[in-house]
C-alpha cells in the first residue's frame, strides 16, 4: 500500500513573538514559506483552504499555491478545500488547470464546503441553495476535468455547448477529490460523479467514519466507477512534547472556536472536551510527534485510507512554532506512520 | 410495553443516520425515508443503519408511532403535513441561520421557538422539539444507558402531554436523561444561541444552564 502525508492551512493569522497579530500580507508570505519548507521537510502534499475571514485570510490560496509550485519540484499543491458552491467551476478549472501547468502535473482539488460559509453572502449566494448549488457544479467540474469539449445546462450557471475551455490538462485530469463531513449522501454523490473521498474529521470519534470507506467502496462498485482513494484530514499541532503541543494549540483553539460560536450561536469548548478530541478517541492530532504519529496510523488503519493531510496552524500560532510543527511532521511523523503501517 | 413503537426517521443525512443507529440499539423498529426513491439509500442503510428498513417517506409514516424529521429546514416546505396528521412528530431540526442561512418563514423576530412555527404548519400532529441540541457528531458517542454515572442530559420541549412523555421515554433509551421543558414555547432555550445547543451536560449542568438562561422564563 502507497501512502501519502499532507499538511493543509487555513492561512491562518500568524503572530509575532510578542503575540501581536501579523499583517494579513506578512501571514500569507509566511505560508508560502512554509508550502516551499513543507517539501524540504518531506511532506508529499500542501494544501490551501478557501477562507475569507480577518483570522483565516486566504480567500485565492490558487496564488499562493503557484508560488509555492514555483520554488519546488516534487510536492502536490492543492485546495483544501475550494467551496465550489460559491465559485464558478469553469474558473475554478482554469486556476487549477494553470497551477497544474506551473507545478508540472502536481495540481490538486479538494471540493466541498468546509466549516465556513463567508463566501455565500459575499459572493452573493443563498446557502439555502446550497446542495442544488453543490451538485451542478460538482457535475460540471467532472465534464471539465474529462478535458475535451464540454457540452453542459443546468440552473446555476451560463450553459456551455461544445466548449472548449481552456488551459488543456497536459497529463489527463489532476486529482480531485469532494471533502465529506459525514453526510453519507455526499458519500454516494462522490462515487456517482468519479471523485476521490476527503473525510474531514474534525470532532468526535473517527472510527464512526469506518463505515463512510466502505459505502464509498461499495458505491463505486454499483456506479461502475474504478476504486480511488480515501483521504483524512484532521486538525492538530505538533511539537516536541504533548505538553508543549497542547500549551501552544490550546489558548488558541479556544480562541478560534469561540469567534466562530460566536458567530453561529453554539458552545465554546471547554477543557474537558479538549481533552476528549486530544485523546485516543477524538479528532485532534495534538501532541509529540510519536503521539501524533500513533493516531494517525491508528486511524489511517481503521478507516481504510491511504492519505493523510493534518489541518496545521491556528490564528496566534507564530511562524517559528509553524515551521516547526511542518518539520516534525515531515522528519519524523511522517516516517514513524509508515513504519507503523508497514 | 416496551419496544412496540415504531419510528420513522425522516432524513438520510447528517443527523438522520445517527438517531436511526440509536434507536435501533435501543430496540425500537425503525424505518428511514428521504424525499426520494429507497432504492437511493438502500446502500446507505445497509452500511451505515444496518437494521434500519428503507421506505418511501409515505409508507414509513403511515406505520409509524413517532416520526423524527432530520431534514434541513428549508426542505420542510415540501412535506405534506397530511402525511403527519395523527403522529407523535419529533422535530430535530434547527433554525440555524449563521449556519445555513436566512429561511423567510423562519423569521419573525425571534418571537416564536423554530418548532412553534413547525407545529403551526402540522397542526394536525403533536410535535415535539427534542434531540436537535447536541451535535451529530457526539450524539452516538456520548450515549449511556440509565443509572450510567457519565450519562447527560437532553431537552425536550411540547404541549401534547401523551407526545412529551413518549417522546422522554425514547430520549431516555436512546441514551439521554430527558429534561422536560414545558410547552413548545418553552423549547427556544434548546436552539442555536440558547444556553445548551451544541452543549453536552450532565443533568445539573443542564438545569443550571437553563434557569440562568432568561429565555426560559417567559
Amino acid at each position: 500500500m502507497t501512502y501519502a502525508f499532507g499538511l493543509d492551512t487555513f492561512g491562518d493569522r500568524e503572530s509575532g513573538a510578542d503575540g501581536t497579530p501579523l499583517s494579513h500580507a506578512q501571514t500569507i508570505r509566511n505560508v508560502v514559506e512554509e508550502g516551499v519548507f513543507a517539501e524540504q521537510a518531506g511532506v508529499d502534499f500542501f494544501g490551501i483552504g478557501e477562507h475569507h475571514t480577518d483570522y483565516f485570510p486566504m480567500p485565492a490560496g490558487d496564488v499562493a499555491l503557484a508560488a509555492i509550485a514555483a520554488r519546488t519540484g516534487k510536492i502536490r499543491l492543492g485546495s483544501a478545500v475550494t467551496v465550489l458552491s460559491s465559485d464558478d467551476p469553469v474558473r475554478v478549472f482554469q486556476r487549477y488547470s494553470t497551477l497544474d501547468a506551473i507545478s508540472g502535473g502536481r495540481a490538486e482539488v479538494i471540493l466541498g464546503r468546509g466549516s465556513s460559509i463567508e463566501s455565500f453572502p459575499l459572493f452573493g449566494y443563498d446557502l439555502a441553495d446550497y446542495e442544488e448549488l453543490f451538485d451542478e457544479k460538482a457535475t460540471l467540474f467532472a465534464e471539465l476535468l474529462k478535458g475535451g469539449p464540454v457540452t453542459w445546462e443546468g440552473k446555476t450557471r451560463a450553459a456551455l455547448l461544445n466548449q472548449d475551455v481552456v488551459p488543456h490538462l497536459e497529463s489527463g485530469p489532476f486529482p480531485a477529490w469532494i471533502g465529506v463531513g459525514g453526510n453519507p449522501q455526499s458519500v454516494i454523490r462522490a462515487a456517482r460523479l468519479g471523485f476521490s473521498l476527503a473525510l474531514a474529521i474534525i470532532g468526535g470519534p473517527p472510527s464512526r467514519f469506518a463505515a463512510y470507506s466502505e459505502l464509498f467502496r461499495r458505491a463505486l462498485e454499483k456506479f461502475g466507477q474504478p476504486p480511488r482513494p480515501v483521504l483524512v484530514h484532521s486538525p492538530g499541532h505538533v511539537a516536541a512534547t504533548d505538553e508543549q503541543a497542547k500549551a501552544e494549540f490550546w489558548p488558541r483553539w479556544q480562541n478560534v472556536i469561540a469567534l466562530v460560536a460566536e458567530e453561529r450561536g453554539f458552545a465554546i469548548p471547554t477543557e474537558a472536551s479538549f481533552d476528549r478530541e486530544t485523546g485516543p478517541d477524538g479528532a485532534l492530532y495534538v501532541g509529540s510527534p510519536e503521539t501524533v504519529a500513533n493516531k494517525i496510523a491508528a486511524n489511517v488503519r481503521a478507516l481504510g485510507a491511504t492519505r493523510f493531510d493534518l489541518k496545521y496552524g491556528l490564528p496566534g500560532l507564530t511562524h517559528d512554532q509553524l515551521m516547526t510543527n511542518v518539520e516534525l511532521y515531515g522528519r519524523e511523523v511522517i516516517p514513524r506512520v509508515r513504519e507503523l503501517l508497514a | 410495553m416496551r419496544n412496540t413503537e415504531r419510528l420513522a426517521v425522516l432524513g438520510a443525512g447528517h443527523v438522520g443516520p445517527v438517531i436511526a443507529r440509536l434507536a435501533i440499539a435501543a430496540g425500537y423498529p425503525v424505518a428511514i425515508a428521504t424525499s426520494g426513491d429507497p432504492d437511493d439509500i438502500a446502500l446507505i442503510t445497509e452500511l451505515v443503519i444496518p437494521g434500519a428498513r428503507p421506505r418511501w417517506a409515505s409508507d414509513a409514516i403511515a406505520d409509524a408511532d413517532i416520526v423524527v424529521l432530520a431534514i434541513p429546514l428549508h426542505r420542510f416546505a415540501e412535506l405534506d403535513p397530511g402525511l403527519l396528521a395523527g403522529k407523535i412528530v419529533v422535530d430535530a431540526m434547527n433554525y440555524w441561520p449563521a449556519s445555513d442561512g436566512v429561511l423567510t418563514a423562519f423569521e419573525d423576530g425571534g418571537t416564536r421557538g423554530s418548532s412553534e412555527i413547525v407545529a403551526r404548519r402540522l397542526a394536525g400532529s403533536a410535535v415535539v422539539k427534542a434531540l436537535n441540541h447536541i451535535g451529530y457528531h457526539e450524539l452516538e458517542d456520548r450515549a449511556r444507558p440509565a443509572g450510567a454515572p457519565d450519562r447527560r442530559a437532553a431537552g425536550l420541549a411540547g404541549d401534547d402531554q401523551a407526545a412529551v412523555a413518549a417522546v422522554a421515554e425514547l430520549t431516555g433509551r436512546l441514551g439521554y436523561d430527558p429534561v422536560r421543558l414545558g410547552g413548545l414555547r418553552a423549547g427556544r432555550v434548546l436552539q442555536p444561541g440558547g444556553p445548551v445547543f451544541g452543549q453536552v451536560l450532565t443533568l445539573p449542568e443542564f438545569e443550571r444552564a437553563v434557569h440562568e438562561d432568561a429565555r426560559s422564563l417567559s
